[in-house]
């Protein structure tokens, strides 16, 4: 959707903000974080190019690749076809060949087309070749709901993804992240899903989270796939999150703070293939207390995994029972009172963190 | 213009097309009625992604024309104008459109997920995914023994991806009842036809399934009604399928919000309306006047705005019910 960038700028600079020693930053939104990581490796990196649906001219439905076409060219910015199997899977040949593609797909909601490629191809050709055959690539993909888009575009999917050996998983959930990420992910030699969520691009067009423009280093810059962040350290209860959430958790922790109810810690967990299990466990063991929050579908999926990982090392860490804010496995729903039910809101989350602080 | 065609005919096509575009006019209202001053997607009585037909009104009226309620259509992500010309209930549709109890899902599918069973209409946000199904309603038909015919519809960007492919072996080898139809409006979204199709138009692509494949130039409303005729009867008569494609019109935007900035034909768009040159048509040979025009108008403007009013008294979803209906 276009693209009135005059709306709010995608840059700002606000060089007051930086302590001296600090590296240099500048402040962007996510979006235009991810676009000039993918802008840095495509200088550094001639084998890097970008691929997809509506990448070139447009943009990027959400923005993820506004500009690239006018630095780089139609050869290294491509539109394709609406056909995810084939310009998927001719990312995966031409990775093979050793090239390194960041192929888009538009809405992580359309996997279903072109799943084959994506796990039993890209995820699983190191493996099938005894690790001598390398895909380097990396599967950038919007996802996330709250603005009616209904149950074919809301979705968030990653924990289908992180079932599936073979691919690392990254979720980002501010600007420096997810450009140190996405630096992270075309460097890395295995295959590397990126799933961006559109509520924290910065989009002009869509409501915005505050902290969708932040710092982002100006130099080189890697976040360490399989390392979760502390958005905010506590001391009563862990909040394991990621992506938008991870918002929706610090507006909740800062709004208990301050009325004495609980010191709340939040977990970005920044990827979730690796998974960062010491900094879960670590935290946990800390407070006691487990709220997971998560925007995907509750069973079988990345809570459940958390739960059992702590379950594995040692349940005694826990000083009640863990809770879960995720999507109550319904489709997402259209009308904006369902989806608001369905969706781990604020209201959602700050009840399950009083339940673990003051149980009922 | 084709003479074949009775005046009757000719009246209904118009005031179809009418219907359709007064309608997409209204849920444009309706739907930037309350994200102002500032575009917020999610904002309003109508959220979210909304893709409006104006410019296809010929292809869905041509092609609905020979159909009656038993047949099935399965529609795209821009489905409007083959909900109304196939005779979706429009008070109900619109109600899901506004995420509302008496909408056709309850409020649970949105503009993207009409389904009206009574109508066999059904549509999907997934590109070239109303193509298999369609299939699937045509077998049916076809195993119970009776004359119904499926119609399934994408846009040319959608005749790229694999289900269109499969879809067509799958029917021409069964001979089902199908008539696939393609709407080329020159764009999938940002790109342009030329940038993502092999060949010069999709009719081409019958000739490898080995079904007819036929191309209507010119959005011409008439022409579409002919080669859907020929289409639907040959597939009534056990000819199985047929590939239409029909060179449409994009309006508008690709979906509300969409400021075009890619799109380079965008001057001449005006002048290309379908509308006012099948009126203007209609008019030269002594087929509608002035008050046969207004009588047209009135009357879509009343359907469409009780439709509206029907959506904005039905309640929201109780939000308790949000686990209802994911199983039977
Ligand atoms: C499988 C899949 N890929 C991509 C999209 C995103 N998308 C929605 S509409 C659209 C363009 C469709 O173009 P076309 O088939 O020509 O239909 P039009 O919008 O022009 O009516 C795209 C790429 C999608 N909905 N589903
Ligand atoms: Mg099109």
């Amino acid at each position: 959707m276009s693209i009135d960038t005059t709306q709010q700028p995608a840059t700002e600079g606000d060089p007051a903000e930086q302590p001296a020693a600090a590296p240099a930053t500048k402040r962007l939104n996510t979006a235009k974080a991810m676009v000039e990581a993918i802008a840095r490796e495509m200088e550094r990196d001639e084998d890097v190019f970008v691929l997809g649906e509506d990448v070139g001219a447009y943009g990027g439905i959400f923005s993820s690749t506004t500009g690239l076409l006018d630095r780089f060219g139609p050869e290294r910015v491509m539109d394709t076809p609406i056909s995810e199997t084939g310009f998927i899977g001719a990312a995966i040949g031409a990775a093979t060949e050793g090239m390194r593609p960041i192929v888009e797909l538009m809405f992580v909601d359309f996997f279903g087309v072109c799943m084959d490629q994506i796990y039993n191809h890209m995820a699983k050709i190191h493996f099938e070749s005894g690790g001598n055959v390398k895909v380097p690539m990396v599967l950038m993909t919007a996802v996330g709901g709250g603005y009616s888009d209904g149950a074919q575009h809301s979705q968030c999917l990653w924990g289908t993804f992180a079932h599936l050996p073979g691919m690392k998983v990254v979720v980002p959930s501010n600007p420096a992240d997810a450009a140190g990420l996405m630096t992270a992910a075309i460097r890395d030699d295995n295959p590397v899903v990126f799933m961006f969520h559109k509520g924290i691009q910065g989009l002009p067009w869509m409501a915005k989270n505050k902290r969708s423009i932040g710092p982002v280093p100006t130099g080189d810059h890697v976040v360490e796939i399989g390392k979760a962040a502390t958005a905010r350290p506590g001391s009563d209860v862990t909040v394991v999150t990621l992506s938008l959430s991870v918002h929706h958790a610090l507006d909740v922790a800062e709004e208990l703070a301050a009325d004495g109810t609980a010191d709340v810690e939040v977990i970005d967990l920044r990827s979730i293939v690796p998974l960062d299990t010491e900094a879960i466990i670590e935290s946990v063991t800390r407070t006691g207390h487990l709220v997971i929050v998560d925007e995907d579908y509750q069973s079988f999926g990345l809570s459940g995994e958390i739960a059992a990982r702590i379950a594995e090392h040692d349940p005694t860490i826990l000083k009640a029972p863990i809770s879960r804010v995720a999507v109550p496995d319904v489709p997402i729903p259209y009308a904006r009172p369902l989806e608001y039910t369905a969706l781990p809101t604020p209201a959602r989350i700050k009840e399950a963190i009083i339940g673990q602080v003051a149980p009922a | 213009m084709s003479s074949r065609i009775d005046a009757a005919v000719q009246r209904d096509l118009y005031d179809q097309m009418v219907l359709i575009r007064t309608y997409e006019e209204a849920i444009l209202r309706e739907y930037h009625a309350d994200k102002k001053p500032a575009f917020d997607i999610g904002a309003g009585l109508i959220p979210g992604e909304m893709h409006l037909a104006a410019g296809q009104e010929p292809v869905a009226a041509g092609v609905c024309a020979h159909l009656s309620r038993g047949d099935a259509v399965t529609a795209t992500h821009r489905p409007h104008h083959f909900a109304i010309a196939h005779g979706v209930d429009l008070n109900r549709m619109t109600a899901e459109i506004f995420g509302r109890v008496d909408g056709l899902g309850r409020g649970r599918g949105g503009h993207m997920h009409l389904f009206d069973p009574d109508a066999h209409f059904s549509c999907s946000g997934i590109i070239a995914e109303g193509y298999p199904p369609a299939a699937g309603q045509a077998l049916a038909f076809k195993k119970r023994g009776t004359d119904r015919v499926a119609v399934a519809v994408t846009g040319e960007g959608a005749a790229n991806q694999g289900a269109f492919h499969e879809t067509l072996n799958l029917a021409a080898l069964w001979k089902l009842p199908v008539i696939f139809v393609v709407e080329d409006n020159d764009w999938g979204i940002s790109v342009p036809r030329s940038a993502s199709t092999s060949v010069a138009n999709n009719a081409e692509r019958a000739a490898a399934y080995g079904i007819p494949g036929v191309r209507v130039e010119d959005n011409a409303v008439e022409a579409v009604h002919e080669a859907a005729r020929e289409a639907v009867e040959r597939a009534r008569n056990g000819g199985g399928p047929t590939l239409i494609e029909v060179h449409t019109l994009r309006l508008w935007g690709h979906f509300e919000g969409d400021a075009q900035g890619y799109r380079a034909d965008l001057e001449g768009v005006p002048g290309k309306d379908p509308i006012p040159t099948y009126e203007a048509a209609l008019r030269e040979a002594g087929i509608l006047d002035d008050a046969a025009v207004a009588i047209t108008r009135r009357a879509a403007s009343d359907t469409v705005e009780s439709a509206i009013a029907f959506a904005k008294a039905s309640p929201e979803p109780d939000p308790s019910t949000v686990r209802d209906y994911v199983f039977a």
